[in-house]
C-alpha cells in the first residue's frame, strides 16, 4: 500500500497509471478465465474484485488526487472495474451452466416413482351427487331444506293427501316405529320417512311464501337389499309454490335440470301417472344421455344405458295437490305449485354405470375412492 | 291388468295394422303404464293341427311308461294316414281330440319338431301340452284334450288363438276402472278418437219382487246388491276354448264353467261377481258387519276369525263370504270332478261395497284378491246389473241353464258427483290456452256431463270415483291433450340465500376428512342392542336407550342407531375382510335418541293448517335426531415405501380428526384424557366444547379398547372418533377475525421443560402461553422425551419452540428472553415444570 499522495500530478501515482490499470484488468480477466470451477472463480473473484484487490486499492488512491485529476483517473478505474465485473459475471454464468449440466444430472430422480404415502380419501358419490343436483337449483335461487328421518305419519302421509285407507298408502312399504309400552305395535304415529316429500309440508309450514326449495335426503322402505333394491336410499325433492305456477313451469324446470346435469341438448318427457300429493301427476323420463334416443329401433346400435328405450325413467312429479296446500295453510285459490322427486341411487347407477346396488351400500373403499371430492 | 290385443279389438275398431307396441305408446301417453307387450306365439310355427287319437300301444319295456299312438289328423299331413307319434304323457284316451305338432313345426323356445326314432319307434310329430305351447296355466299341466266337437285337421294355432299380443298394464290406484277390458277399451277409444262399443250397454230387466231374497243391514258398506239365479246348469258343460284362452291370457286359471264365467265378466266389466251354489245357501242372503270372533272358512281353505268391522255376506247359518274379498267354502261351486254334487243352480251376486271397508278387511286378513283389488280402487256401481246379466247370459248360453225371471236389486240411492270449475281451470294448471271447447270435449270424452259457460258444472261418470277435485278434471284434459305437448317455461324464483351455514359446514367437514385421507361410508342406521355390550357401554349408558321399529327387516337389528360406530366398524371389518387393510373411513349422519317420555304422534287434521301448538306437540313426539360425525382407522396411516418407513394409524390420528372437524366448524375443541366404554382407558381423549358459556362433552377419540376390538372382530389397534356435530357447530364461530400481520422480525426461543409424566402436555402449553404474554406469536411442541437416567423415574421432557414478535418494533434479545422466562416460571408454578439444563 502506497503512502498518501502529496503530489498533484496523477502521473506521479504509480498505481493509477493507465498501463498499470490495464494490467490489473487483464490479470483479473485472465484469472477468471483460468478458474475451472465455481469455487476457483470465487477465489479469483475475492482476489480481483474484493476490498483488497489491486483495482479496489487503486480506486482508493483517487480520493487523494487534485480535483482536476480525479475525473480522468476515476473514469479509467471505473471502466476497468466494469470490464472485470462483466468478465466475472460471464464466467460465472458459464461455469454455472457447466455445473448444471453435470451436477443436476447427477441429482436426477425417477419421477415415475409412485407416492401413495397417505392414500387419498373420498366422499361418497351419493353425497356428492345430491350436492350436485341441489347446486343446480341453488343457482336458480332455490334453497336447500331438510327434515327429520324419523318422521310423524302425519307429515309422511296425511299432509300429503295419503288418506289412512288409500291404497297408495300401502304401495310404500313403511318402517313403523314401535309405540310406547302398552300401545299397539305400529300405533306410534311415527315412521321412517318413506320419501323426502314430508319436507314439502314442513317447508310450507315453516317458510314465507313463495317457497322454492330442494330437499335431498335419506329415505327408508322395507325392501331387502339386493342388486336393485336397498331399504335405505336417497332422494332429492323439489317444491315450488308461488302465484301462477303451471305445469309448463314444471316441465321447463325439469328440462333445465337435465341440461345442467347431462348437457345442453337434453330434454325430459312427462307421462301421466298417479301420486296422492300431486294432481295432475306425471312420471318423468329424460332423454338417454348416451344414445340420445338413437338406439330406438336401431338394433345395430343397442344402448345399454337405456336398454334401447331412448328414455331413462327419473321419477315422479306433478302440480302440488291443492289439498296439500290446504293442509299446510296455503290458500290454493291464490297459490299453485309443482314438485318432483327422484332417487339418487338410480341416477348414480345410470350416470356412472353402477351395476349393483350393494356397491353403493357396503362402504367398500375400492368403490368410493375413484369418485373423489365432487361428482 | 293384462290386456290381450285380440280381445281389446272387440270393443274398439283399431286399424288392423296397429301393433301392440303402437297401442302401448298411445296408452302410455294417455297415462296407462303399459309395462310390457308380450308377444304370444311369436316364435311359433306350424303345422299345428287338431288330431283324434286312433290307437294307443303301451310300451312297457322302458323306465317310464311310453305310449305309441296313431293319431288321425285328417288331410293335414298330406296323406290322410294316421300319424304315428310316441308320447310320454298319459292323460288322454283313444278318441280324444288333441293338438298335434307335425314335423316342420317349431314350438316356443325354438323347439323343432322332426321325424325321429325314439323308444324303438318312428315318431312323426308330437302331441302337445299347454306348457309346450306357452299357453298359460290350464290346471292340468298335461296334454291338451280338446272338446269332442272340435274338427279334426283344423289349424290349432288359430283354434287356440296362440298368436296374440298382451299388454301388461300397471294400473295406478286412481284408475280402478282400468282393471277391466271395458276401462282399457275406453281409454284406447279416446286415444285413437274411435267409438267405443261399451260392453256394459246391454238390456237388463228391471228388478222385481220374486228374485232371490237379499237383506242389507249396512247400506253404507253395501249400497248396491244385485242377485240373479240360473238353474239347470249342465254337469257336463265346460268352458269353451275361447273363454279358457282369454282367461289364460289375462293370467287366470280356468277352473269350472260357472267360476270361469264370473271371472270372465269381471275381467270384461270390472265388476267382481260371486256365484253361490244355490243348493248350499240357506235362506235369505244378508250383508252386515261381522260379529266379533265370528268365524268363516274362505275359498282358500283358511279359517278366519272375523273382526267387527268386516263386512260379510250371510245366510241363515251365518257368514258365507267375506264381502268383496273372497267367498266362503260352505257355498262353493262344485268342481267338475265332483260329479255327485255337481252344482245345478247358482245365485249370482253383483254388489258394490265401500272401498275403505274392503281395503281394511283385505289388509286385516292379509288377503288381497282380484275382487278386493277392484273394490279398493273403485268399481262402477252402475255396471252391477249389466255384469249380472252378462253372467246370466253366458251361463244360459254355455251351460244350458235357465235364467229365472226373478231379479233382486237392493240399492241405496246416491246422487252423482258434480264438480264446478272455471272453464279455464285446466288452462291455468297447464300453462296452455286450450280454450273452453277443448276442455268440454275432453271431459265429455271421458264420460262427464258438462254444463255451463265460464263456470262448468261437471257430472263425473259412475266409473270414475277418483274424480273429486277441480285438478282431477284438469289432469284429464291435460293428459288427453298430451303431456308431451306442454311447453317448457321457467319460473322466476326470488333471489335465494344459498346454502345455510350448517349445510356448508356439513359439506366442509366431508371435504376436510376426505382431504385427510378418509373415505366416506354411508351405513344403514339399524342395529341390535347386543352391540352395546360389545362396545363395553355401561348398563345405564344413555346410548342404550333406542328407538325401535315394529317391523324391522331383521329381528337381529330392530333398533335405530344412537352412535355411528357400529355401522362404521362393520364397514371397516367388511373392507378388511375383502383385503383392504389400511383403512380410514368416515360417516356423517343422524343418530336417534328417544325422548324422556315417548308420546304417540297425533294424526292432525288436513282441512286446515295445524296450530303451532299442534305442530310443536307433533314434533315433540319424534325422537331427537342430532347429526354425528365419526371416523374409524386401522392398519397403516402412512404407507411404507421408497421414501422410508410407514406409520400405523394411532390414537393421535383419531384425535386429529376431531380437531379437523372442530376447525371446520370454527369451534375451540378441548381435548383431555377421558375414559368411555369403547375406548382404551389409557388412550381415550374426551372432547369438549363450550356452548353459551357452558362446557359440554361432545364425543371421544382414541384407540379402541382391546376387548371391543376382540368382541367386534376388528383389526388390532383400531382407532375411532365420534362427535356430535350439531353441538360442535353450536360452539363454532363462523366469522374469523383477521389477524394483524407484523412485518417485524421474529425472535425464536426453544425451551425444554421437565415435568411429571402424568402432566398433560395441554396444561404445560397453556401455562407457557399464559406466562409468555402477548408477545408470544406461536408455540409448538416439537419433542417429547423420556429417559430414566437423565430425567429420573416418572418424568418427561417437553421441548417447545416459542416464537415472539411485536406489532410495532423489533424485539431485543432481552425482551424475548424475559417473555420466555416468564412463560417458564408460570409453567413451574402451575405444573411443576423445570427448565431442562
Amino acid at each position: 500500500m502506497s503512502a498518501p499522495n502529496k503530489s498533484y500530478d496523477p502521473v506521479e501515482v504509480e498505481t493509477l497509471k493507465p498501463e498499470e490499470i490495464e494490467r490489473m484488468r487483464d490479470e483479473a480477466l485472465a484469472a477468471f478465465a483460468a478458474a475451472d470451477s465455481l469455487d476457483a472463480l470465487h477465489e479469483a473473484k475475492v482476489a480481483h474484485t474484493g476490498p483488497a484487490s489491486p483495482l479496489a486499492l487503486a480506486n482508493r488512491e483517487i480520493g487523494a488526487l487534485p480535483p482536476h485529476a480525479k475525473a480522468e483517473a476515476g473514469k479509467r478505474v471505473g471502466q476497468a472495474r466494469g470490464a472485470v465485473n462483466k468478465g466475472l459475471a460471464a464466467r460465472q454464468t458459464e461455469l454455472e451452466a457447466e455445473r448444471d449440466a453435470r451436477v443436476l444430472v447427477e441429482e436426477a430422480v425417477d419421477v415415475t416413482l409412485p407416492y401413495d404415502r397417505v392414500p387419498a380419501g373420498a366422499r361418497h358419490p351419493l353425497t356428492t351427487m345430491m350436492e350436485r343436483v341441489a347446486d343446480v337449483f341453488v343457482a336458480m335461487g332455490y334453497e336447500v331444506a331438510e327434515g327429520p328421518e324419523v318422521e310423524a305419519e302425519w307429515f309422511n302421509f296425511d299432509a300429503l293427501n295419503f288418506l289412512p285407507d288409500h291404497p297408495a298408502r300401502q304401495m310404500q312399504d313403511t318402517f313403523f316405529v314401535r309405540g310406547p309400552e302398552g300401545t299397539e305395535e305400529s300405533g306410534s304415529g311415527v315412521v321412517l320417512r318413506t320419501h323426502t316429500s314430508p319436507v314439502q309440508a314442513r317447508a310450507l309450514l315453516d317458510r314465507e311464501l313463495p317457497v322454492y326449495i330442494v330437499c335431498p335426503g335419506r329415505v327408508f322402505r322395507t325392501d331387502e337389499l339386493d342388486a336393485t333394491h336397498t331399504p335405505v336410499f336417497h332422494q332429492i325433492e323439489l317444491l315450488a309454490v308461488d302465484e301462477g305456477l303451471t305445469m309448463a313451469d314444471l316441465k321447463g324446470t325439469l328440462d333445465h335440470m337435465v341440461q345442467a346435469l347431462f348437457g345442453a341438448d337434453m330434454k325430459t318427457r312427462l307421462r301421466p301417472n298417479y301420486f296422492p300429493f300431486t294432481e295432475p301427476s306425471a312420471e318423468m323420463d329424460m332423454l338417454c344421455y348416451v344414445c340420445k334416443g338413437e338406439s330406438v329401433g336401431n338394433p345395430d346400435r343397442p344402448c345399454r344405458t337405456c336398454s334401447s328405450e331412448g328414455w331413462i325413467e327419473l321419477g315422479g312429479c306433478g302440480m302440488v295437490n291443492p289439498r296439500v296446500l290446504t293442509a299446510c295453510g296455503v290458500d290454493p285459490e291464490k297459490y299453485s305449485g309443482f314438485a318432483f322427486g327422484f332417487g339418487i341411487e338410480r341416477m348414480l347407477m345410470f350416470r356412472h354405470n353402477v351395476e349393483d346396488m350393494r356397491d353403493m351400500v357396503e362402504g367398500d373403499v375400492r368403490f368410493t375412492r375413484p369418485f373423489g371430492m365432487e361428482i | 291388468m293384462r290386456v290381450p290385443l285380440s280381445w281389446l279389438r272387440e270393443y274398439v275398431d283399431l286399424p288392423v295394422t296397429e301393433t301392440g307396441r303402437d297401442v302401448q305408446a298411445k296408452l302410455i301417453s294417455a297415462g296407462l303404464e303399459v309395462e310390457t307387450v308380450e308377444q304370444l306365439g311369436a316364435d311359433l310355427k306350424g303345422p299345428l293341427v287338431v288330431g283324434q287319437v286312433a290307437t294307443i300301444e303301451e310300451l312297457t319295456e322302458f323306465k317310464k311308461p311310453i305310449r305309441f299312438c296313431t293319431v288321425d289328423v285328417g288331410q293335414a299331413n298330406g296323406t290322410g294316414e294316421p300319424q304315428e307319434i310316441v308320447c310320454g304323457a298319459r292323460n288322454f284316451a283313444v278318441g280324444d281330440k288333441v293338438v298335434v305338432a307335425l314335423p316342420g313345426a317349431v314350438l316356443p323356445g325354438d323347439f323343432q319338431i322332426a321325424e325321429r326314432k325314439t323308444y324303438g319307434k318312428m315318431s312323426r310329430g308330437m302331441i302337445c301340452s299347454s306348457d309346450e305351447l306357452s299357453m298359460g296355466d290350464d290346471g292340468t299341466k298335461g296334454i291338451i284334450v280338446l272338446p269332442p266337437e272340435t274338427e279334426v285337421g283344423k289349424d290349432a294355432i288359430e283354434l287356440l288363438e296362440l298368436v296374440d299380443e298382451v299388454l301388461d298394464i300397471a294400473v295406478t290406484p286412481d284408475r280402478g276402472y282400468c282393471l277391466s277390458m271395458r276401462g282399457v277399451a275406453r281409454e284406447t277409444a279416446i286415444a285413437y278418437g274411435l267409438p267405443l262399443r261399451d260392453p256394459a250397454l246391454i238390456d237388463v230387466p228391471g228388478p222385481n219382487a220374486y228374485g232371490y231374497p237379499v237383506r242389507i243391514a249396512d247400506p253404507t258398506g253395501c249400497d248396491r246388491f244385485t242377485a240373479r239365479t240360473v238353474t239347470g246348469l249342465s254337469a257336463e258343460a265346460r268352458s269353451p276354448i275361447w273363454l279358457q284362452r282369454r282367461l289364460q291370457k289375462v293370467g287366470m286359471r280356468p277352473i269350472s264353467l260357472a267360476v270361469d264365467v264370473t271371472n270372465y265378466v269381471m275381467m270384461e266389466l270390472g265388476q267382481p261377481l260371486h256365484a253361490y251354489d244355490r243348493g248350499l245357501v240357506q235362506g235369505t242372503i244378508g250383508v252386515r258387519r261381522a260379529e266379533p270372533g265370528e268365524k268363516l272358512t274362505t275359498l282358500d281353505g283358511v279359517e278366519r276369525t272375523l273382526d267387527a268391522e268386516d263386512l260379510v255376506i250371510t245366510d241363515d247359518r251365518g257368514p258365507i263370504g267375506l264381502a268383496g274379498v273372497m267367498g266362503g267354502a260352505n257355498t262353493e261351486i262344485a268342481d267338475h270332478d265332483n260329479v255327485e254334487n255337481a252344482t245345478a243352480d247358482v245365485v249370482i251376486e253383483a254388489a258394490h261395497f265401500d272401498a275403505v271397508s274392503i281395503a281394511r278387511t283385505a289388509r286385516r286378513h292379509k288377503l288381497s284378491s282380484e275382487a278386493s283389488r277392484r273394490f279398493e280402487r273403485g268399481v262402477d256401481p252402475q255396471a252391477a246389473a249389466a255384469a249380472a246379466q252378462r253372467t246370466v247370459d253366458l251361463l244360459v248360453l254355455l251351460a244350458g241353464g235357465t235364467a229365472e225371471a226373478g231379479v233382486t236389486e237392493v240399492i241405496a240411492p246416491t246422487a252423482p258427483r258434480t264438480i264446478t270449475i272455471p272453464a279455464d281451470h285446466p288452462d291455468k294448471v297447464a300453462g296452455v290456452a286450450y280454450g273452453r271447447e277443448t276442455v268440454v270435449r275432453r271431459l265429455q270424452e271421458i264420460g262427464c256431463d258438462v254444463y255451463g259457460q265460464d263456470e262448468l258444472i261437471v257430472t263425473v261418470p259412475s266409473w270414475r270415483p277418483d274424480l273429486t277435485d277441480p285438478n282431477d278434471l284438469a289432469e284429464e284434459v291435460i293428459r288427453l291433450e298430451g303431456y308431451e305437448n306442454l311447453p317448457s317455461t321457467l319460473p322466476k324464483p326470488p333471489a335465494g340465500l344459498g346454502l345455510t351455514d350448517r349445510q356448508r359446514l356439513h359439506r366442509r367437514v366431508g371435504r376436510a376428512l376426505a382431504g385427510a385421507g378418509y373415505v366416506e361410508a354411508l351405513n344403514y342406521p339399524f342395529l341390535g342392542e347386543q352391540v352395546f355390550d360389545q362396545l363395553g357401554l355401561d348398563k345405564d349408558d344413555p346410548a342404550r336407550r333406542v328407538v325401535k321399529l315394529s317391523n324391522p327387516l331383521s329381528d337381529e337389528e330392530p333398533a335405530l342407531r344412537t352412535t355411528l360406530l357400529p355401522g362404521l366398524l362393520a364397514a371397516l371389518r367388511r373392507n378388511d375382510g375383502r383385503g383392504s387393510h389400511d383403512l380410514a373411513l368416515f360417516e356423517s349422519g343422524l343418530v336417534f335418541r328417544p325422548r324422556e317420555e315417548q308420546r304417540i304422534a297425533a294424526v292432525l287434521p288436513v282441512d286446515r293448517r295445524p296450530t303451532d301448538e299442534e305442530l310443536a306437540e307433533l314434533n315433540a313426539a319424534l325422537p331427537e335426531q342430532p347429526r354425528h360425525v365419526a371416523v374409524v382407522l386401522a392398519g397403516a396411516r402412512e404407507q411404507a415405501g421408497w421414501w422410508g418407513k410407514g406409520r400405523p394409524a394411532d390414537w393421535a390420528d383419531a384425535v386429529e380428526a376431531a380437531r379437523a372437524v372442530a376447525r371446520e366448524a370454527g369451534a375451540e375443541l378441548t381435548v383431555r384424557k377421558g375414559q368411555y366404554g369403547p375406548w382404551h382407558p389409557g388412550r381415550c381423549a374426551e372432547l369438549a366444547v363450550t356452548v353459551d358459556g357452558a362446557e359440554r362433552v361432545v364425543g371421544h377419540a382414541g384407540e379402541l379398547h382391546p376387548r371391543v376390538v376382540k368382541a367386534l372382530g376388528l383389526p388390532a389397534r383400531t382407532c375411532a372418533m365420534e362427535v356430535d356435530l350439531d353441538a360442535v357447530e353450536a360452539a363454532g364461530d363462523a366469522t374469523v377475525a383477521a389477524p394483524r400481520i407484523s412485518t417485524f422480525p421474529v425472535a425464536t426461543q426453544d425451551v425444554a421443560l421437565v415435568v411429571d409424566a402424568v402432566v398433560p402436555a395441554a396444561e404445560v402449553e397453556e401455562a407457557l402461553r399464559d406466562g409468555a404474554g402477548e408477545l408470544l406469536e406461536s408455540i409448538r411442541l416439537f419433542d417429547v422425551y423420556e429417559n430414566v437416567e437423565q430425567l429420573g423415574e416418572g418424568r418427561k421432557s417437553l421441548a417447545y419452540a416459542l416464537r415472539f414478535r411485536a406489532a410495532d418494533r423489533t424485539l431485543t434479545v432481552d425482551e424475548a428472553s424475559a417473555a420466555r422466562d416468564a412463560a417458564v416460571a408460570l409453567a413451574g408454578e402451575r405444573v411443576g415444570a423445570e427448565l431442562r439444563s
